[in-house]
């Protein structure tokens, strides 16, 4: 780190300031940072973590945790952990293809700007207004549906096909899900150099052996970083789902915030250990992120 | 990054031309079949749903009953004096400039001061402002609900009071971008020449933060506004388990009340997302950094 380096070097000169002197003036600059992360974070995390380690009576237990496996938490979380994997592999193989498209695919440059601002939009297109879209166009009245309906003379209510459901569930998460893979493994495309082709070309590597042996190695740190970020997007949403089923469908944060309205599970203490699962799931996913992230900087810098 | 206004600014005769003729470059730029196929879907993909909320908007005329197209939803919840419309809408800007300045008051003396004096602090404090992203908003609110209900604190109990834990909320959810945005902000000006000219000259503390950092770093502050601007109108989650009258849940619960209103409001809930975008963008470097309100 160049940074501390040269704050080394300075450390004489700076001694001539007075907060310098007192050491402890120095921890108050940031007093209000941490006071108030302690008030609006930590302490509410620590009801959490506190409340999921006792039982109805108020002593220790870790029941709460082995409780985790009863059927409708245990449901809810694979429900959950199931619709955020498809949608993070769905969205990242589309939203791969996409960013590919106008940094690879040769179309015109104000192509990639539009997508790239129409994805820092959609990405945060999420939430009610989203689920509200989506019934207007793949609802039972909606606009795609009718259309759908009326090309093929057929019904896809009918068919089998409801919006809310899973499957309806995961077609809306797609929406900021494939914006979010954009903008993020964007870098690293444009991270593939020219070079590595040409010198690939020049040994006689057809187009299929350098994606095989070269560029892809190199991208898939990155790649797989970025899908474990989507797991966690989808993983963590409420509203989104919320007003797209009102409610009913079962997965982990919908249960969570049931729980808060009116103690579904019958436990307030199963209630906090079920939020503590979801947090040790999204900090996986964050980590994993970082990590695969700081891996594929090496080469493409 | 330049292309930030030029996106906006490019219409249509320019594009026209760049796929008409091959740029005088090695390759014609006309573009692979696949990609032009892939980007299709994609760009279907993102304005279908759009189109159909429009369309339901003006009183959905392809539906069954074909009625004429009509702006009367839009004038049914802007125009009649006992819509919620613009009470919430306002009272969400006002959370939402509350939370900002909140952010902006919290954040810069903080990572001034860590780059200045506590550069060890550093992957600490960059730590503790990433956490929105480790805590959904369902579990957050979850724990401020159970915080703030009772003893020593119990803001819950009045109206200003959960408005104070709803902006003290989304101002942590602001912090990754906030901070972000900042620190990037102050490694481009030399803040220990700045601070020792104005220490010379005879500058408090409050006055070099005011004085000289803010108006130094001012587009990372905009950009960090604008974006906060973004998540804060649109929030359901939080704002409706603290029972909060924003804009969120007035949206979800015109939603489930009627039919073509909502689609309406969706349409100016998506414009002002893409305001706050496009701001944001027009400040120069919004195609370069990953700005996502999180998970919702």
């Amino acid at each position: 780190m160049p940074d501390t380096a040269a704050d080394g070097n300075k450390r004489g000169a700076r001694s001539a300031r007075p907060a310098q002197r007192r050491p402890l003036l120095a921890w108050l600059g940031v007093s209000p940072f941490f006071l108030f992360t302690l008030l609006f974070m930590f302490l509410p995390a620590g009801f959490l973590v506190v409340g999921s380690f006792l039982d109805q009576e108020g002593q220790p237990t870790l029941q709460n945790y082995a409780d985790l496996t009863t059927p409708i938490v245990a449901n809810a979380y694979a429900n959950s952990i199931e619709i955020s994997a498809i949608t993070a592999i769905g969205g990242g193989l589309f939203g791969f293809l996409l960013a590919a498209s106008v940094i690879l695919g040769g179309l015109p440059p104000f192509m990639r700007n539009a997508l790239m601002t129409f994805s820092g939009v959609a990405s945060n297109f999420a939430g009610v207004p989203l689920a509200l879209a989506f019934i207007y166009t793949l609802g039972n009245l909606g606009f795609l549906t009718a259309f759908i309906n009326n090309t093929f003379a057929t019904d896809i209510g009918q068919a089998g096909f409801s919006l809310y459901s899973k499957v309806g569930l995961e077609i809306v998460y797609m929406y900021f899900q494939f914006p979010l893979m954009v903008l993020i493994i964007a870098p690293a495309l444009d991270g593939l150099k020219r070079d590595w082709r040409e010198a690939a070309e020049n040994m006689g590597a057809t187009g299929f052996q350098y994606w095989r042996y070269v560029a892809f190695p190199i991208l898939l740190p990155s790649l797989m970083g970025a899908v474990i970020l989507l797991f966690g997007n989808a993983f963590g949403a409420q509203a989104t789902a919320f007003q797209l089923t009102g409610g009913t469908i079962p997965i982990a944060s919908i249960v969570i915030g049931a729980q808060i309205r009116g103690d579904v599970l019958h436990n307030t203490g199963l209630g906090f250990a079920m939020a503590m699962g979801m947090v040790v799931i999204m900090a996986m996913a964050i980590t994993g992120y970082s990590l695969l992230q700081r891996r594929s900087e090496r080469w493409l810098k | 990054m330049t292309q930030g206004g030029g996106a906006i600014g490019m219409r249509a005769p320019g594009a026209l031309e760049s796929v008409g003729k091959p740029a005088p470059d090695e390759k014609p730029r006309r573009g692979a079949l696949w990609a032009w196929v892939i980007f299709g879907l994609g760009f279907l993909y993102f304005f279908l749903p759009l189109v159909a909320t429009f369309e339901f908007a003006l009183g959905h005329p392809t539906g069954p009953v074909k009625p004429e197209p009509s702006l009367r939803y839009y004038e049914n919840v802007v125009l009649d004096p006992r819509s919620e419309f613009f009470p919430r809408l306002l009272f969400s800007f006002g959370v939402a400039i509350a939370t900002i300045i909140l952010s902006i008051a919290i954040i810069v003396p903080t990572a001034y001061w860590v780059r200045l004096r506590l550069p060890r602090l550093r992957p600490i404090v960059e730590f503790i402002t990433l956490m929105p992203f480790v805590i959904p908003p369902v579990v957050a609110v979850f724990g401020l609900i159970r915080t703030f209900s009772g003893p020593p604190f119990p803001l819950m109990d009045t109206t200003f009071g959960s408005t104070i834990v709803l902006v003290g909320a989304y101002t942590i959810l602001s912090f990754p971008y906030m901070y972000r945005a900042v620190d990037t902000g102050l490694r481009a000006i030399d803040i220990q020449s700045l601070t020792e000219a104005a220490q010379s000259l005879g500058a408090g503390w409050p006055r070099i933060i005011v004085g000289v950092i803010f108006p130094n770093i001012r587009v990372a502050l905009l950009s960090g506004a604008f974006l906060t601007l973004a998540i804060v109108i649109g929030e359901y989650t939080m704002a409706s388990f603290l029972g909060s009258k924003t804009f969120g849940p007035y949206l979800s619960l015109l939603g489930q009340n009627k039919a073509f209103e909502p689609a309406g409001v969706s349409i100016i809930s998506f414009g002002l997302t893409w305001i706050a975008m496009g701001a944001i963008q027009f400040l120069g470097r919004g195609g370069q950094r990953i700005q996502v309100g999180g998970a919702r």
